[in-house]
């Protein structure tokens, strides 16, 4: 399948993975086991993190699920109150620790509106590069371990293979693999490295082919197509209710993407790129959105770097960053969904409040609907695909 | 899917002359005339923003306290009474069919115990008397929440005011099923109750826990136990006033010397 296909319509009448589940559920049936309370988590590799989700369990099927979190909260809402705006981009860092540069734009942006400052156009062009390599390396993360969730083990080592190259570039500019806190308010801390453009061209390319490999690796597999196909399906009006964003909506037939829909922020609106939904909603569509973005990131920054002008990283700012009385509220489209900051100042040196909208919390309160009646393997796969980062659910 | 037309690229990204207008507006004059001033632009700008307006006026009409629009963000203060009507109107009618979160707002001024004590000078140093962001309060607590159009893609934030003596609100659980987390949060950080809320139990933190810690009057415990690290580095330049731990040990010498004289 090519990247111009339109999304793939349902293409199958019988569930033979759930015809699977079925014959063994009534083996259990015969056993007549009872209830059982299961605990998945909170160290299951599926959980990325410490999620407990304790589950009823009805044989194989599972009756009721109650996702317990908070293993990792850390109070950011808290601690924001005790900073200064730039100690604040720190702490915010470590909310999805995955993309962790695309976390700052939002508070940044924030705090940007407020002051009245808007950073050079070289340094929201960088931004939006350095966002987008954030979200080819969190994808490609998922698009590996996805298959460890169905037991295959090769896609993951690609998976971390492809993403080192990611985070190479990434932290050949900020210094930072993990971390960067390369955002300053009005614009950035350094100018891209020499021959970094080159560089990061190439590795594009290499982006774009992992993409179609993994499209043969793994959307090609009948065992991934019979795990995930028609499993966990969320609805869009359901989903959305939820809270539930970004790819994981996208997947659901949504087409909606801050990065084209919302109030325009960095040089979105300049860039040429397509939305991908899938009308299907389930486990898989998760995974082929989540692939098509995956290029459709990559290509959007070559077309960057052919377009990035020179000029200053920043704007004229005060020695001393006081934010006047206002409040904001900026989202953004981040990988693993809308991330928002509500921030509220009172004309000091730190915010008065920050209301912290992260986007794996919502995703994931969507489990205890989601988890209702389905099988205890599959279980796993939705939580795959959902993906989610503890550190974003539990701020 | 829906694939309308939608008038977003009409709206103008912020222009560098908006961005020029404002410092000298600030530097002029107060803050809130900057920040007012970048209101009525906006209102100018987005023709959406008045739509949205309109509709809402005519359907909530008396339940709204306070409209306004700040920075591109519709914010109604609706009366308590009508907090979750509120919430089925922006579902039914203004086509919200997403929930960003629901969450609270302390008013109160932050309390200053850390350069109180000494503890923390890191802190920033928020000023002392209560004063409410847009669209206003009435007293200490507000709920407030942010909903989306996935079809029209425009939001609103809606803010209501909460008893400060018994703080409650209506839930909004059973117009977005998403709203179960946001609340059991808000219940736990804030000590706000949601009525109608199915499970009002503790979502991040122990069940045994005592106190509410985002309300402003809850010390950073991590402070409290253990003062700011960053002050082991903070040495007085010479020439400069002794520190008052200097001034304490002084006494005590002083307190010496008299002993000996004696």
């Amino acid at each position: 399948m090519s990247a111009t296909n339109p999304p793939r319509a349902p293409e199958f009448d019988i569930d033979h993975g759930a015809m699977r589940h079925l014959a063994d559920a009534q083996v259990n049936v015969e056993l007549d086991t009872g209830d059982m309370i299961l605990n998945i988590g909170p160290q299951h590799p599926a959980t990325h993190g410490t999620l407990r989700v304790v589950v009823r369990l009805d044989g194989e099927r599972v009756l009721s699920a109650d996702p317990v979190i908070g293993y990792m909260h850390r109070g950011y809402e808290k601690l924001t109150e005790f900073r200064t705006y730039p100690q604040v981009t720190t702490l915010i860092n470590r909310i999805d620790w995955l993309s962790s540069f695309a976390n700052e734009v939002p508070f940044i942006d924030a705090a940007e509106q407020l002051m009245a400052i808007e950073a050079p156009p070289r340094a929201k062009y960088i931004r939006t590069i350095l966002t987008e390599l954030s979200r080819i390396a969190t994808f490609v993360l998922f698009l590996g371990e996805m298959g460890l969730q169905v037991g295959a083990l090769t896609p993951p080592f690609y998976g971390f293979r492809d993403r080192e190259y990611v985070l190479n570039l990434i932290e050949a500019v900020t210094g930072g693999r993990f971390h960067p806190n390369f955002n300053r308010i009005g614009g950035l801390k350094d100018d891209l490295p020499w021959g970094w453009i080159a560089d990061c061209r190439s590795t594009m390319g290499t982006v774009l082919d992992s993409c179609s490999m993994f499209e043969d690796l793994v959307l090609g597999n009948e065992i991934f197509e019979a795990r995930t196909r028609s499993i966990g399906i969320i609805p869009p009006d359901i989903g959305a209710g939820y809270g539930v964003s970004g790819s994981n909506l996208r997947a659901s037939g949504v087409d909606w993407d801050l990065r084209r829909d919302g109030r325009p922020y960095l040089v979105y609106p300049e860039l040429d790129f397509r939305v991908w939904t899938h009308a299907d909603g389930d486990s898989f569509s998760r995974y082929w959105v989540r692939l098509q973005e995956t290029r459709e990131s990559a290509l959007m920054v070559l077309q960057m770097l052919d377009r990035i002008p020179s000029g200053p990283i920043m704007a004229k700012v005060p020695r001393i960053i006081k934010v006047p009385e206002g409040e904001v509220w900026v989202e953004t489209e981040n990988p693993l969904g809308q991330m928002g900051y509500y921030v509220i100042s009172k004309g000091a040196t730190g915010p008065f409040r920050v209301k912290i909208r992260s986007a794996s919390f919502s995703n994931v309160s969507i489990l205890p609907w989601l988890l209702r009646g389905v099988y205890v393997p599959d279980v796993i796969t939705i939580l795959g695909s959902l993906y989610f980062i503890l550190g974003d659910i539990d701020r | 899917m829906p694939d309308e037309p939608t008038p977003e690229p009409s709206e103008p990204v912020p222009s560098p002359e908006a961005a020029d207008e404002q410092p000298s507006a600030e530097a002029a004059s107060t803050d809130a005339a900057a920040s007012g001033a970048a209101e009525e632009e906006t209102v100018a700008a987005d023709p959406r923003l008045e739509e949205l307006g309109t509709l809402i006026d005519a359907a909530l009409g008396d339940a709204i306290v306070e409209r306004v629009v700040n920075r591109g963000d519709v914010v109604v203060r609706v009366r308590p009474d009508a907090w979750r009507r509120a919430a089925e109107f922006a579902r039914s009618e203004l086509d919200c069919d997403f929930l960003s979160f629901v969450s609270a707002i302390d008013w109160k001024p932050a309390a200053r115990e850390g350069d109180e004590a000494g503890g923390d000078t890191s802190a920033p140093v928020q000023p002392t008397e209560m004063t409410f962001g847009s669209a206003g309060s009435a007293g200490r607590w507000q709920v407030f929440a942010h909903v989306q159009s996935t079809r029209r893609h425009w939001g609103v934030t809606f803010k209501s005011d909460v008893d400060d003596s018994d703080p409650r609100a209506e839930s909004w659980v059973s117009v977005y099923a998403g709203a179960d987390w946001h609340e059991r949060e808000c219940w736990e950080m804030f000590g706000i109750t949601f009525d109608g809320h199915p499970d009002l139990r503790h979502l991040y933190l122990p069940s045994q826990f005592e106190g509410h810690p985002l309300r402003k009057d809850f010390p950073l415990l991590a402070r409290v136990v253990k003062p700011w690290p960053g002050l082991v580095d903070v040495e007085p330049m010479p020439g400069e006033a002794p520190e008052p731990a200097e001034v304490g040990a002084g006494d005590a010498a002083a307190g010496d010397a008299e002993g000996d004289g004696g």
